[in-house]
């Protein structure tokens, strides 16, 4: 890839059963950013069976362009397949910087992409900047856990790589009267080069929770629970509230809530409205992932627990008296 | 069936403390661990063993107190394992490392499959694994949960966002793992004292002399760290007090109305 | 801690302490409170080889010494000794079977134990406690086999065990002399397991009467010589008293633990009461008392492995030990205050645990008859 003469930032769209995951249009807004940055077009990358509504929105959520590869062998992610597309998409059109999202597909395609093009990757990336002399992006993304973070340059080779955790950034302003331009390339894989076949898929079960990444409120618990059981409590300030259950890394060691539900480093990022944090100390590894809500509501026994340093605010006390007396008052309201 | 499992030797980052006046991280006394996933890329490999036959090898890439996560891997049923130093690796990103790794692996022989952990819990990256396969030209699949071998076919289940992929491939592949693919076991106590007595094979740049140096350390590495800093923290909470329970509630209940969040 | 460890011992008792908090530790309050240990909490022991640390080799054991294998279960018991006495009183029947028996009875009962099976004495009946030679089990002899009958009480691993080393009587008239050890499967008929003992502390142990009501077993299952059973039981007590020291110390370490941290976090009068002279005087008697005990039993391991006879040395140990857990746990709970005395805090646990080390593998006033003995012999 030159790096002259490369241009454009793209943004790869990842769809489930045709439909886009939210994390690609999360960073159609912060392609935006870059591209307006570096004085160059926002282009959506679509691979898929069935690619419509994701042409749709990756217009919506303002792509400049949209690269659009469609066949029936991409109906499911396979590292080869995809990689097959987008490698030979980079040889033609040369982009100077890709994003995607850090899904478990995003970040092994990612991977696959990087090394081939013999580039750098920045990985779980939480804010993105332009250093406007160089026109190298500066990914900043924390490390140790989000004891640390750091900037990172990939300042030599081009594409410049990055990927962002789901939830990490919220979508932009939807505009439907944008109309990007659509440029459809036929690229074909041949089904012996795709060496992985899904054979079969299991759903996972709906517990008719909601998605920590989709929810306006979230009730998480720590350590501090001291049991499973306990989180009923938690259920039910979370279902006055319309929102759903989270949890700390030593909940889920504990074996008392699945990892699906941790909020952290190594779980989900979640940026809800509101978050409760019932009994939870505030490891940097916890904070790292729920410090972008909204309004942060701590309650700890512990009035030196770290979590009161990133609260809005703080209730120094027990959370199975707290918790249910917020529930009644909320109750009495809703009522009245 | 030829096991190889890539381990990293990590600091423990539950343990990580912030000095809060100098605001930088204070890595003394934090213990230094394998790496959780690896361990159940780890155990994903020993089951396959005990259930297929073959020879588990692990491979660890850092400086020599990384052989202590090497002896673990000993102490817990691996047949083999090999520290991959050298002052030439030192600053690796992780496409060099990956490189380096991939490169080891080939030195040490065939392989049906490589296994890894889904991510370090020091970087958080998630890539050096899958681009070893990628340098190696070898199949890959992240997040597996569990796989089993029909003749020639592998097949396995696959974690994604959504539900779980089972997926049918052959070997060789590199496979992640995960938290939920398996409980790792302990250590037997025979194993212990004999990983103690074992030899750790040792893979420096010498003993790679295909390999490209210009892939390798600081020079080799396409990203460059720029600056690294602590997060601050901004402590502007508002307690809310109150003599009941009950009396927190409905203040706390209000001040969030008042500031239009409810 | 008081000892000097080596890399090996080291890396053991890291391996211990992780399976250990992780696998058995969040159980212990519940099985405490039901007073039984359920069976797939062993199979973390079994796994690991706990069941076999000090067996040579060849009977498939590790090979360890006494010395190391006391650190392994000094460790184990700061978690629960209910669970490490479970094991040890197996490799203890397994040990002695190995020095007094044949090649093949040591062989038989080895192969026994090392899938992940527990074995148990049966000595001590109902009215035979610190006087063995009362015994009023018999050993009949019956062509080649002998015909056992008798109820023994208190039996640890009781219900657990796949095979016992039986006292009996085979000459009633002979007092100690008269008595003779056998290997007896559990699973041989006329074998019956009792009542299980609502105890006190070591709830986790399994404790039962064991019935024998006919039992026939082959004359090649007599461990040594006809007669020789009291001096193979004195022998096997010999190797428990120092084994039950070390859990002990591992109890009262965790009493230590407990209180020292219990000590920096309680506030009265604005002060954490680590701070209060008083406290502090009870902590570092605690403390002197857990290091001291600690060196005693080490000392007694290594002279055990260097083969020598610890009948003084082992009293000492067991009597010494066990008084200074019962003052170290007793005094936990005091600085716990109120809350020691609650169920919700681990420390009234530890002193209900240790009591019974003064009393078992011999009560301290016979040990200390039996270092006076020893005194009155070695000053002649």
């Amino acid at each position: 890839m030159s790096f002259d003469t490369c241009k454009d930032v793209w943004v790869f769209i990842e769809c489930f059963q045709g439909q886009p995951k939210s994390v690609g249009l999360e960073l159609l807004g912060q392609g935006r950013k870059l591209a307006d940055g570096l004085k160059q077009d926002l282009c959506a990358v679509v691979i898929g069976k069935d690619v419509d509504t994701a042409i749709k929105e990756a217009g919506a959520y303002g792509a400049d362009k949209v690269y659009v590869v469609k066949g029936d062998e991409y109906e499911n992610y396979s590292a080869d397949g995809y990689g097959n597309v987008f490698l030979k998409l980079c040889e033609k059109y040369d982009p100077n910087t890709i994003l995607v999202g850090a899904t478990v597909n995003g970040r092994d395609l990612g991977s696959k992409i990087a090394v081939s093009l013999r580039t750098g990757l920045t990985a779980d990336c939480t804010a993105l900047s332009v250093e406007e002399e160089t026109g190298n992006v500066v990914w900043e993304r924390p490390a140790f856990g989000g004891n640390l973070y750091a900037q990172i340059l990939c300042s030599e080779t081009r594409p410049q790589m990055g990927t962002c955790r789901p939830g990490a950034f919220k979508k932009p302003e939807r505009n439907d009267a944008n109309q990007p331009e659509i440029i459809v390339e036929e690229i074909h894989t041949p089904a012996e080069e795709i060496r992985t076949k899904v054979i079969d898929f299991i759903k996972a079960c709906e517990d008719n929770d909601m998605r920590l990444d989709e929810a306006d409120v979230i009730v998480s618990g720590g350590r501090g629970m001291k049991n499973a059981e306990n989180f009923a409590i938690l259920k039910e300030l979370a279902d006055v509230l319309g929102g759903t259950v989270g949890c700390s890394r030593a909940a889920v060691d504990a074996g008392w809530m699945p990892q699906t539900k941790q909020v952290g480093q190594t779980g989900s990022t979640v940026t809800p409205k509101i978050y409760f944090a019932c009994a939870i100390s505030g490891a940097v590894q916890h904070v790292a992932g729920m410090s972008g809500s909204g309004t942060i509501i701590a309650i700890n026994k512990d009035e030196t627990a770290p979590i009161f340093e990133v609260a809005d605010y703080g209730i120094v006390g027990d959370v199975f008296e707290i918790v249910p007396a917020l529930v009644k008052e909320l109750r009495a309201r809703q009522q009245g | 069936m030829n096991i190889v499992v890539c381990i990293k030797q990590v600091p423990d980052t539950t343990e990580i403390k912030i000095d809060p006046v100098k605001n930088t991280l204070i890595r003394t006394g934090v213990p230094s661990i394998m790496n959780p996933f690896d361990k159940n890329a780890l155990e994903t490999g020993l089951s396959l063993k005990d259930q297929y036959g073959g020879k588990v090898t692990v491979i660890s890439m850092g400086p020599p107190q990384a052989k202590a996560v090497l002896r673990e891997a000993l102490a817990m049923g691996a047949d083999e394992a090999f520290l991959v130093t050298d002052r030439a690796f030192g600053g690796s990103d992780t496409y060099a490392t990956s490189y380096i790794l991939s490169q080891a692996i080939k030195k040490i022989g065939a392989y049906d499959i490589i296994l890894g952990g889904k991510q370090a819990i020091d970087g958080d990256t998630g890539q050096t694994a899958p681009s070893i396969a990628e340098h190696l030209g070898a199949t890959r699949l992240t997040y597996v949960l569990d796989m089993k071998v029909e003749g020639d076919k592998v097949i396995a289940r696959r974690q994604v966002e959504e539900g779980v992929e089972v997926i049918e491939t052959r070997f060789p592949v590199l496979c992640t793992a995960t938290k939920e693919s398996n409980k790792p076991r302990y250590a037997t106590v025979k194993g212990v004292i004999s990983s103690l007595k074992a030899e750790i094979g040792q893979i420096t740049l010498a003993d790679l002399p295909d390999s490209d140096t210009t892939k390798m350390g600081l020079k080799g590495s396409p990203t460059k760290v720029k600056a690294t800093f602590t997060p601050k923290r901004t402590a502007n909470c508002v307690n809310i007090e109150g003599n009941s329970p009950l009396e927190v509630a409905g203040s706390l209940i209000g001040k969030l109305v008042e500031a239009k969040v409810l | 801690m008081s000892l000097l460890y080596t890399e090996e011992q080291k890396a053991l008792l890291a391996l211990v302490r992780e399976m250990a908090e992780n696998e058995i530790k969040p159980h212990v309050k519940d099985a405490d409170e039901k007073g039984e240990c359920p069976r797939e909490l062993f199979k973390w022991g079994f796994d690991m080889g706990l069941h076999m640390l000090e067996i040579p080799e060849e009977y498939g054991g590790t090979g360890l010494s006494y010395e190391t294998t006391a650190m392994i279960f000094e460790e184990l018991a700061k978690v629960d000794a209910g669970y490490a006495i479970t094991f040890v009183t197996t490799f203890v029947a397994l040990r002695n079977v190995i020095l007094a028996g044949t090649k093949e009875q040591g062989q038989y009962f080895a192969d026994k134990i090392a899938p992940g099976a527990f074995a148990g004495f049966a000595l001590t009946e109902p009215n035979a406690g610190s006087d063995p030679a009362a015994m009023r089990a018999t050993a009949v002899k019956d062509g080649d086999e002998y015909i056992l009958n008798g109820t023994k009480t208190f039996i640890t691993n009781g219900a657990l065990s796949d095979v016992f080393v039986g006292f009996f009587k085979t000459d009633p008239a002979a007092g100690h002399r008269g008595i003779s050890a056998f290997i007896v499967d559990a699973d041989a008929p006329g074998v019956t397991v009792g009542a299980h003992e609502n105890k006190m502390g070591l709830r986790l142990s399994n404790t039962t009467d064991l019935i024998f009501e006919n039992v026939r077993v082959k004359a090649s299952a007599m461990v040594g010589p006809e007669g020789s059973g009291f001096k193979l039981a004195l022998n096997a007590l010999n190797l428990s008293r120092a084994f039950v020291a070390t859990l002990a110390v591992g109890i009262m370490q965790r009493a230590l633990d407990e209180s020292v941290k219990y000590a920096k976090e309680r506030k009265q009068f604005n002060t954490p009461i680590i701070k209060f002279q008083m406290v502090q005087q009870m902590l570092a008697d605690m403390a002197i008392k857990v290091e001291a005990s600690r060196c005693l039993v080490n000392n007694t391991m290594r002279m055990m492995d260097q083969g020598i006879m610890v009948q003084k040395e082992g009293s000492i140990c067991k009597t010494f030990v066990s008084d200074c857990a019962q003052e170290v746990t007793s005094n936990a709970v005091q600085i716990f205050g109120g809350y020691g005395y609650s169920k919700e805090y681990p420390v009234e646990k530890l002193m209900r645990d240790c009591k019974v080390f003064q009393i078992f593998e011999g009560a301290n006033q016979i040990q200390r008859m039996t270092i006076a003995n020893v005194l009155d012999k070695e000053y002649k």
